[in-house]
């Protein structure tokens, strides 16, 4: 399987879909994780729907994004992008929520207003807490998007999986299995773990080591 | 003949002036009243927190350009709501405040609070944290980095320009902030006791070179602390607040030449006196807001009243 290329055509299909569907996450979820940490308004009309639809598994929106985008590459983004925006939102929510107050007071009395606010004091200072956020949306997005591939047939790992079910091929089901562990494992631990360190270290939120 | 009077005299009012000067007599004097509009007037201000703790009553303050003012007294006594209201990140329930005649609203670029804590943005060098602030005042990069770059200097933290603020100690923190207020040129420099979480020696050498600074610069600088002796080596001027409710006891001018020694004897027999002041009328506070309580709720007080920290 992994010889005849197989395994590396479907792994590159399934991650090139993540990277479409959590990119449209990323740069969806955190702006409106700041809306909604920013405007009480928006907050009380909104945060009780995203924390009702977070308690909705991501596989559920399948059904109704099939009967929306029929059976194409849009329905499985949308399953990508549902299990995960919302995720990285409330977490971006959180972190503004959590800035130390006097870093925006000092904000406040230096005259730093508006654009310069948002992108020159409020995200970097929520940075370690979006950071996490966006963890946890790309392992999110990665369990959707498995979801969608075993359910509906289009190709990458999920259908690998499927595959090896249809052919009572156990050893087929348990390498596809272990690929997809060990692709959300790298990411994980080795992208996310690299920015994180990079971020706490510049914050001066580690020890430094002696 | 005459002569040696003369000579016999003026040893003898040298000495006088000695004696008092060493008791503290006439240097530390009630304010005189200046020509001329204030800077920063402060007119029947008044504070409530919640309707319930009266944190300043009827407070009236001049402070003309130039001058360095600093108001101490204990925790409690309003101090701190009042700079906030100056700053503008509070507004007082009553009474106006107005600088340069326009009644303040909001903070404004006139008016630069500094804080106890360093308050540094922690993911910029110091450089670009000086850098940062001064690009929001819309100057351009090379000139923000070069004022920068000379203030740093002026609070003596050359070769630290791309240090990041949790790699400095204490104080270096506290002398970026004060480089960054410094460098965006405030009218008016608020400070909320900025000096003390320092070990006393650091604070010390923050007396100097904020004295040094003041005397080259002579901002208008408003100085809150609880500390009456860090009050007399910095100020032109102190005004001495009482707690419940907050209000102002004495306006005094302090007539020591700069730069001071806070060990000097005539500044620690005005410490004595001013320390003196406020155990007093603490004491008659306490006598008159236990009555007031008895009176009101007709029952004994159930401990101190209950403490409120700092707005904001």
């Amino acid at each position: 399987m992994a010889a005849d290329g197989r395994l590396g055509a479907a792994a590159a299909r399934s991650l090139g879909r993540l990277a479409q569907g959590y990119a449209f996450s990323a740069v969806a979820g955190v702006p409106l994780g700041v809306l909604l940490a920013r405007s009480a308004l928006l907050r009380g009309a909104l945060r009780p729907v995203v924390l009702g639809l977070q308690a909705l598994p991501s596989i559920c929106w399948l059904p109704l994004a099939i009967l929306w985008f029929g059976l194409s590459e849009t329905a499985i983004l949308f399953v990508v992008v549902m299990g995960s925006v919302l995720a990285i939102a409330i977490a971006t929510e959180d972190a503004i929520a959590g800035v130390d107050p006097l870093i925006l007071r000092a904000a406040g009395t230096l005259g730093i207003r508006g654009a310069r606010f948002h992108a020159g004091v409020l995200l970097p200072a929520a940075l370690p807490g979006i950071l996490t956020g966006l963890k946890l949306g790309w392992s999110f997005a990665w369990r959707a998007l498995m979801a969608g591939e075993l359910l509906f047939v289009a190709g990458g790992l999920g259908q690998l999986l499927q595959n090896g079910r249809e052919l009572l091929d156990a050893a087929q089901v348990m390498g596809v299995m272990a690929a997809i562990v060990a692709i959300g494992v790298a990411v994980d631990r080795v992208l996310f773990r690299i920015l994180e360190l990079r971020v706490r270290r510049r914050w001066g939120l580690l020890e430094e080591p002696a | 003949m005459w002569r040696q009077v003369g000579g016999r005299f003026a040893l003898l009012t040298r000495a006088v002036r000695r004696a008092r000067r060493r008791a503290g007599i006439g240097l530390l004097t009630p304010r005189v009243k200046r020509a001329g509009p204030p800077k920063i007037d402060v007119s029947r201000v008044g504070h409530r927190f919640g309707n319930q703790v009266v944190a300043l009553r009827d407070v009236n303050i001049e402070v003309h350009a130039g001058e360095f003012v600093c108001l101490v007294g204990p925790s409690g006594c309003g101090k701190t709501t009042l700079l906030y209201a100056l700053a503008g990140h509070l507004e007082p329930s009553g009474g106006r405040i107005t600088i340069d005649g326009l009644r303040v609203k909001g903070p404004g670029p006139d008016r630069l609070l500094v804080f106890q804590e360093p308050a540094l943005f922690p993911w910029l060098t110091v450089r670009q944290n000086l850098v940062f602030a001064l690009r929001a005042r819309g100057l351009s990069r090379a000139d923000a980095d070069a004022r920068a770059r000379e203030y740093v200097g002026r609070v003596h933290l050359d070769g630290f320009e791309e240090t990041l603020p949790h790699q400095l100690s204490g104080g270096m923190r506290m002398r970026v902030q004060l480089a960054r207020a410094l460098a965006l040129d405030p009218a008016v420099l608020l400070m909320d006791e900025p000096f003390a979480a320092l070990d006393a020696q650091t604070r010390s050498h923050m007396h100097q070179l904020l004295q040094q600074v003041w005397l080259r610069d002579r901002k208008t600088v408003v100085f809150v602390t609880h500390d009456v002796r860090e009050a007399l080596v910095l100020g032109d001027r102190v005004i001495v607040m009482a707690a419940r409710p907050g209000r102002v006891l004495q306006d005094l001018d302090v007539r020591l030449e700069r730069p001071r020694d806070p060990d000097d004897d005539a500044l620690v027999e005005m410490s004595r006196r001013i320390r003196d002041e406020l155990r007093r009328a603490e004491a008659a506070g306490a006598a008159e807001g236990r009555d007031a309580r008895i009176a009101a709720d007709g029952a004994a007080p159930l401990g101190p009243a209950p403490h409120l920290g700092a707005p904001l």
